[in-house]
């Protein structure tokens, strides 16, 4: 058995399948997922499946009918590749051989090195993590938070709604700076104090305090924070270990081509929150963007890419051009985004003030980069043309 | 025909669909996302777009 093999059974992984099928592949495909779920929708694992309950069967993606013959391989992580033989080995010691190979395994979250107990402190990526939260979520219960990131605030939002205290330590000036910039970062803070969250920014946590279990955190200016559970969001980390002694750079994901193909391979390609890459919209260096529209983008290009390299086409090296977009629910507040907005270096308020409903635009020096609105989604749709007439 | 249907309970009225599709999906000037319920075979394909660029997995096909 060769085929494609395709690592990660998240959205990418599906797209790269779904693609490479619709594009006329009938050879093998086989993905395989660390995770014991099919594809499902991560998202919602901070906000209403958080609030309400995680049930993974209602947030699995819908599978197209051309993708029911693909071989799902779940339960057991690749652990080691050998890109030269086209080989992977999974932790039950299956090893799987392909004709090509798409990484689709993104990321995890980033855990500090802070000394103290473990219990209690968990991360958000999975649908199994999402489970174990919210079974922490309890009326009154003191939820820390580590990181003012999206993830972080939306976490928060919901612990409030499900009524538990809640703190959030940063070491960023506001609330998701670097995206929204600190004029609407402090408009959200203040939405967010206004619901009853105590922010502790500029601030680190220097250790971890209880027995068995995490019952307090000492801040780096002495301050003592009490806490049933605390949620690590400070960041993460691209799942690229499995791919170690291929020879690649493997410092930040995985570098792709326009047509998505790892750099220093002929036949990989990456995809979704892993794949750093050029995008035609934007100058400047490859990046990885951890976007939810990102891995349908890629992971499409990607199944192209692979379907006609199998087939002895010619492969396409047009350039990538995909509109980054993102959103975020928090409390009865939408944020939507497009474009680029964390690479402005001037941000003009052009409608509402950040405390309301409001629009914020984004320069560089090559002009507007990137639209964020809260509670303004109806009015973006002038400003994605606008972004996309940079292409 | 395509039937396509919205799960309003789902829809957080992104307007993601109506990039993919503006001939099917739209946003009303409240901001409600409206849709043509029936549409013509040759649409297919950005109607499968749109679905599939649904940040809360609401519309339906078939
Ligand atoms: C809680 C949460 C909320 C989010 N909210 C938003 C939002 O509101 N808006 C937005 O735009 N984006 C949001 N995102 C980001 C979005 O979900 C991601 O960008 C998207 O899931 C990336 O898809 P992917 O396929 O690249 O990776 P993933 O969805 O992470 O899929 C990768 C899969 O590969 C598996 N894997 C990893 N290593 C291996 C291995 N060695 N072998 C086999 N399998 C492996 C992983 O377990 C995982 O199942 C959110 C993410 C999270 C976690």
């Amino acid at each position: 058995m060769a085929g494609v093999v395709i690592i990660g059974a998240g959205l990418g992984g599906l797209r790269v399948a779904e693609t490479l099928r619709a594009s006329g592949y009938a050879g093998e495909v086989t993905i395989v997922g660390d995770e014991i779920h099919l594809p499902y929708n991560r998202p919602p694992l901070s906000k209403e499946a958080l609030a309400g309950g995680v049930e993974v069967a209602d947030l699995e993606f819908r599978r197209k009918a051309h993708v029911d013959d693909v071989t799902w391989k779940l339960g057991s992580p690749a652990v080691t590749s050998n890109l030269k033989e086209g080989t992977v080995t999974l932790a039950d010691g299956t090893v799987l051989h392909f004709d090509a190979l798409a990484v689709a395994a993104g990321i995890r979250p980033r855990r500090l090195p802070i000394p103290g107990p473990q219990a209690g402190r968990v991360v958000l990526r999975t649908a199994d993590d999402a489970q174990e939260l919210r079974a922490a979520l309890v009326p009154g219960a003191k939820v820390l938070i580590m990181g003012a990131g999206f993830i972080g605030c939306e976490v928060a939002a919901t612990a409030r709604k499900v009524g538990c205290e809640v703190s959030i330590v940063a070491l960023d000036a506001e609330p998701m700076i670097r995206p929204l910039g600190a004029e609407l970062g402090a408009g959200m803070r203040r939405r967010h104090e206004a619901n009853g969250v105590n922010f502790y920014l500029g601030r680190t946590i220097t250790s971890f305090n209880g027995t068995d279990h995490v019952e307090s955190a000492t801040l780096d200016d002495g301050t003592v924070l009490a806490c049933d559970i605390v949620v690590e969001a400070v960041g993460s980390m691209a799942n690229v270990e499995w791919l170690d002694g291929n020879g690649l750079d493997l410092g930040d994901g995985l570098s792709v081509d326009d047509a998505m193909i790892v750099e220093g391979t002929s036949n990989v390609v990456a995809v979704g929150d892993i794949a750093r890459h050029h995008n035609a919209l934007f100058s400047g260096p490859k990046r990885r963007i951890e976007h939810w529209n990102m891995p349908t983008e890629t992971g499409k290009r990607a199944g192209q890419t692979l379907a006609a390299l199998l087939a002895g086409e010619e492969v396409s090296r047009a350039p990538f051009s995909a509109m980054p977009s993102f959103w975020s629910d928090q409390y009865s507040h939408k944020i939507q985004s497009f474009g680029m907005p964390g690479n402005a270096t001037r941000i003009e308020i052009v409608s509402g003030s950040p405390d309301e409903a409001c629009i914020a635009e984004y320069f560089d020096q090559s002009g507007l980069v990137g639209v964020i609105g809260i509670d303004k989604t109806s009015e973006l749709a002038p400003y994605r043309k606008l972004l996309m007439e940079r292409g | 025909m395509i039937k396509v249907s919205i799960d309003m309970d789902k829809c957080q009225h992104y307007g993601q669909c109506c990039f993919e599709a503006p001939d099917v999906f739209a946003l009303d000037a409240d901001g409600k996302i409206t849709y043509v319920a029936e549409v013509a075979d040759d649409r297919r394909d950005d109607v499968e777009s749109a679905a599939d660029v649904c940040p809360m997995q609401a519309i339906e096909i078939s």
